[in-house]
């Protein structure tokens, strides 16, 4: 046997699997199918740590995330993760976009959450870089952004030290049962490790490592795209969204923004190496300078793309599996695992080691596409 | 196969450990050494990591400085470590300039 827990993927939901169980006592290792750890959505999201905008299912994770593991992750990590909790401002500037922005906030008003609708000008006395275009917005005050980079980086950098044993550019292609029970992890190269418990948490591929199990989980790969801009002066702190999803984003501590990008074809995009397309980061910049008209001399330096595991219905899988005892899933996150993943990482631990997971998680059991 | 729990030589202060590698960013020698120590054993980590070669620049000055002292770090040839990916646009452009991709119609 090669570890008590083996763990397929090291994106920051691996890592931060993989740090907790080390931290236990648990003996992990860790194989990430890449050269780079975090080389999926873990590097190259939004960073965004938001609870508006939720699906319910998965508010109770966030909500946990945010109250007691955000806060003093830069501590738990020795390294500065950037966390920044200054709100979330969703913008809208049409009666649909109101409508929009209505749903979402009653909705997770039911789950209670401090979260309101207010005016566009409420939304300036907040932010007065915003246009006069922005008539209405959402306001979750306990919403926040941090550094995807960092905090990835930085469960990795803990998890090893805690001596959790991690090997990149080992491409898990198949797992295998003994006595029913699932126990090995095969890769591309030949070898087979084994481990009492496998967490899964590959992202998309994790649908082709499931399936050597039976097991599917259905979700389709999503292009999602980003962009940088050079650093600035502190303008202000709050993450942003619209109502219509076009863009979203905030300034980090280093004065650079981030923006995520929506450009509609997204799910169309070419399989293969993720890749920015022409058109994304141009309209993005015109919806930007919509309702941040001083950004528009901002130079944009660095953009980029990655998948999303695109789950059939927009939550993530994170469960045990019956028929395949010792198999634990973590994929489909569709876009919105960064925020999360603290609290991912955690429970994942809890399920490896047969504890009461501090979350519960019946509503993102593996077997609810019936 | 990339074993990150494989052990490099201890890592040992040198004189020129403040000297500033990334302009840009201001990265120094000290700090890349150190974060290969921490486990950031490729090119891509340790511009994930310290923003090395994310500056304006892009990475045009450091990346050979980088690559060199990461590789003298791990005890490997500099020409084994894949380069990091280059992102566009290839020069920082304005937003107003970079949204300007089709003409505008009359209103």
């Amino acid at each position: 046997m090669n570890a008590e827990v083996i763990i397929v993927g090291g994106g920051i939901i691996g890592c931060a699997a993989a740090y907790h169980l080390a931290k236990n006592g648990v003996s992990v290792l860790l194989l990430e199918s890449s050269e780079n750890i975090g080389d999926g959505g873990s590097t190259r999201n939004g960073g965004g740590v938001r609870q508006s905008g939720r699906d319910p299912r998965e508010l109770p994770l966030i909500m946990y995330a945010i109250q007691n593991i955000w806060p003093k992750l830069s501590d738990m990590l020795d390294t500065n993760v950037e966390y920044c909790q200054h709100g979330n401002l969703r913008l809208g500037s049409t009666p649909q976009h109101k409508a929009i922005l209505e749903g979402l906030t009653s909705r997770a008003a039911a789950c209670g959450l401090d979260v309101r609708m207010i005016s566009g000008d409420e939304a300036r006395q907040l932010n007065p870089y915003l246009s006069e275009e922005v008539s209405c917005a959402s306001w979750c005050p306990t919403d926040g952004h941090a550094n995807p980079l960092m905090a990835t980086m930085g469960y990795y950098k803990m998890a090893r030290r805690l001596g959790a044993h991690i090997i990149s550019g080992e491409k898990v292609v198949e797992l295998r049962k003994i006595k029913g029970a699932v126990r090995q992890a095969v890769t591309v190269s030949g070898n087979v490790y084994e481990g009492d418990t496998i967490i899964l948490a590959a992202g998309y591929e994790s649908r082709f490592i499931a399936s050597t199990v039976g097991i599917d989980i259905p979700m389709q790969p999503v292009l999602l795209e980003t962009l940088v801009t050079e650093a600035v002066a502190p303008m202000f702190w709050q993450m942003l969204g619209t109502a219509d999803a076009d863009f979203y984003g905030h300034q980090t501590e280093h004065g650079s923004f981030v923006f995520g990008l929506n450009s509609g074809l997204e799910p169309y995009a070419k399989p293969g190496k993720p890749l920015s397309t022409s058109i994304a980061a141009s309209a993005a910049c015109r919806g930007i300078m919509r309702y941040f008209p001083s950004l528009s001399k901002i130079k944009v330096v660095r953009s980029w793309a990655g998948w999303m595991d695109s789950c059939a219905d927009h939550v993530p899988v994170i469960s045990k599996v019956e028929e395949v005892p010792g198999l634990i899933l973590a994929c489909g996150f569709t876009g919105h695992g960064f925020g999360i993943a603290p609290a991912v990482g955690l429970v994942l631990s809890q399920l490896a080691m047969g504890q009461e997971t501090a979350v519960d998680l019946s509503a993102l059991r593996y077997d609810r596409f019936q | 196969m990339n074993d990150r729990n494989r052990k490099l030589k201890p890592f040992v202060p040198q004189p020129d450990d403040d000297l500033i590698v990334c302009r840009c960013e201001e990265i120094t020698k000290g700090e890349i050494r150190r974060a290969v120590h921490d486990g950031m054993f490729t090119l891509t980590e340790i511009r994930r990591y310290l923003r090395t070669g994310m500056g304006l620049c892009q990475g045009q000055t450091c990346t050979k400085l980088v690559k060199g002292i990461v590789a003298r770090e791990l005890g490997v040839r500099p020409d084994i470590l894949e380069p990091s990916t280059g992102r566009a646009p290839m020069r920082p452009i304005a937003m107003e300039v970079l949204a300007k991709d089709r003409e505008e119609k009359a209103t």
